[in-house]
């Protein structure tokens, strides 16, 4: 009986299951670089707002507190988006002909919500809260970046739980003193881990149960 | 035998489109294709809805409603608890000084807390972060925005604001005052109590009696010495 398969087949299924390989390899590359992709996490894109609001100029030069705009940030979950008013209370008297700032006066006149682009979006199965963040600790440039130098706001970390979990599972690389919260231009000391095994046991975080399931899917 | 044998195109291609596959199933759960869990039908703060006329899912009380006094909301920061003797709760509505700063027919003379460190403290941490935008970090009323064209408010180290009373500074945070706006929905009413206070103290440390001045730093004042600006020059001097 002659044979089924030619000589030639053996060359096909080597080849056959070294592309296989190749091809599970490049796919599985290709999934690790959209993973980390802005295409798909929004990272470092800024996206247009209907104001072109610059943090850079009001929180790096102007030296404004976060805290003047977000007032809700330490004491309840939600940072605040400030409404009209907030920004009506320097503007009904500063760039009150600016082209860009018409959005803002319209709002003030019609008493219509101006609709921010938001930027930092967890999923609704995540829960968050800012302020026992801030009680505890972590500076707000810690999640949302050299914000004091961005023109128009963009996300600056992924917000991957894998992120997540880097602070949830050592919070003493990344806490500072009470003060140091709200200041853009911290920068963690030298003996960061140090200072921050010392704010653990202080602001008594309970580093064991920062990693149980319920702390964030609740 | 010959059941069991397929064509040697058959089996690779067939072996292709499994991990294919497989590898778009895995891509496809890694981009998390479930948007229903992702954004699930309720609504977050100050979120946008179709539903109401005005486009906004939050909703203001109803014009009209008073709030109700059983329920009071807890103090936001501990501080005041404290120093108002362990109270748990901020005074009930029906406390007109505490949330006007009225008393009377005038304004509160003093502050509705009695002045501590942590008072200070807490008032000073919300004057940085509040007022000094206008007023400036000493109340000269030369804060940054001054500089790019807001007019300035009065210095606090003026005769008039130095004698008017803690609850008049409170009105004006509650109310504002000529083109400040008011600061009633941003800062809390024991807050406001507690900026007050700090500006008290403001003043104070430009507006202080030589006698209250400890004995040795009146000396210091009274006999100012001559500024040595360079310690290498006066260590030359002495040879």
């Amino acid at each position: 009986m002659a044979q089924v398969f030619p000589r030639s087949a053996n060359v096909l299924v080597r080849a056959g299951i070294a592309s296989s390989v190749l091809l599970v390899s490049v796919l599985t590359l290709v999934a690790a670089g959209m993973y980390q992709s802005p295409l798909v996490n929004s990272m470092k894109i800024a996206k247009a707002q209907p104001i072109p609001f610059s943090h850079q100029r009001h929180v790096g030069g102007n030296g404004m507190d976060c805290r003047y705009c977000h007032t809700s940030v330490d004491s309840s979950n939600f940072a605040g988006v400030p409404p009209t008013e907030t920004c009506m209370t320097c503007h009904s008297q500063i760039l009150t002909d600016a082209p860009m700032l018409q959005p803002v006066h319209e709002s003030w006149k019609n008493g219509t919500p101006i609709e921010w682009t938001r930027i930092y979006d967890l999923p609704d199965f995540v829960y968050f809260d800012h302020s026992v963040h801030i009680a505890k600790g972590v500076g707000c440039t810690t999640c949302h970046g050299a914000i004091d130098q961005m023109r128009l706001t963009h996300k600056a970390t992924n917000l991957y739980m894998g992120w997540c979990l880097q602070c949830h599972r050592a919070p003493e690389k990344f806490l500072r003193p009470q003060d140091k919260v709200f200041d853009v231009e911290w920068k963690a000391p030298r003996n960061q881990i140090e200072e921050g095994l010392r704010l653990v046991k202080e602001n008594n975080v309970n580093v064991g149960q920062l990693t149980n399931c319920s702390i964030c899917h609740r | 035998m010959k059941t069991n044998t397929m064509n040697a195109a058959e089996f690779t291609s067939q072996g292709h489109w499994r991990t294919l596959a497989a590898c778009a199933a895995c891509m496809l759960a890694l981009m998390g294709c479930h948007p229903d869990m992702w954004n699930q039908p309720r609504f977050a703060a100050l979120q946008k809805s179709g539903f109401f006329t005005d486009g906004r899912a939050s909703r203001d009380p109803v014009p009209g409603t008073i709030q109700y006094d059983g329920q009071r909301r807890p103090w936001k920061s501990a501080v005041f608890e404290g120093i108002s003797g362990g109270q748990l709760t901020v005074p009930s509505i029906m406390d007109d000084t505490f949330y006007t700063g009225r008393q009377g027919e005038g304004f509160k003379a003093d502050n509705y807390f009695p002045v501590s460190a942590e008072l200070l403290a807490r008032g000073r941490e919300r004057y940085d972060v509040t007022c000094t935008p206008c007023h400036g970090f000493a109340g000269d009323g030369f804060g940054v925005v001054t500089r790019r064209g807001f007019p300035n408010p009065p210095s606090f180290h003026i005769d008039r604001l130095r004698e008017v009373e803690d609850g008049y500074l409170f009105d004006v945070m509650t109310n504002g005052f000529g083109r400040m706006y008011s600061y009633a929905a941003r800062v809390t009413p024991e807050d406001r109590w507690a900026i007050a206070a700090y500006i008290r103290a403001l003043q104070f440390s430009q507006y202080a009696p030589l006698d209250t001045v400890p004995a040795d730093v009146k000396e210091a004042i009274l006999n100012p010495q001559p500024v040595v600006e360079n310690p290498a020059d006066s260590s030359a001097a002495h040879h």
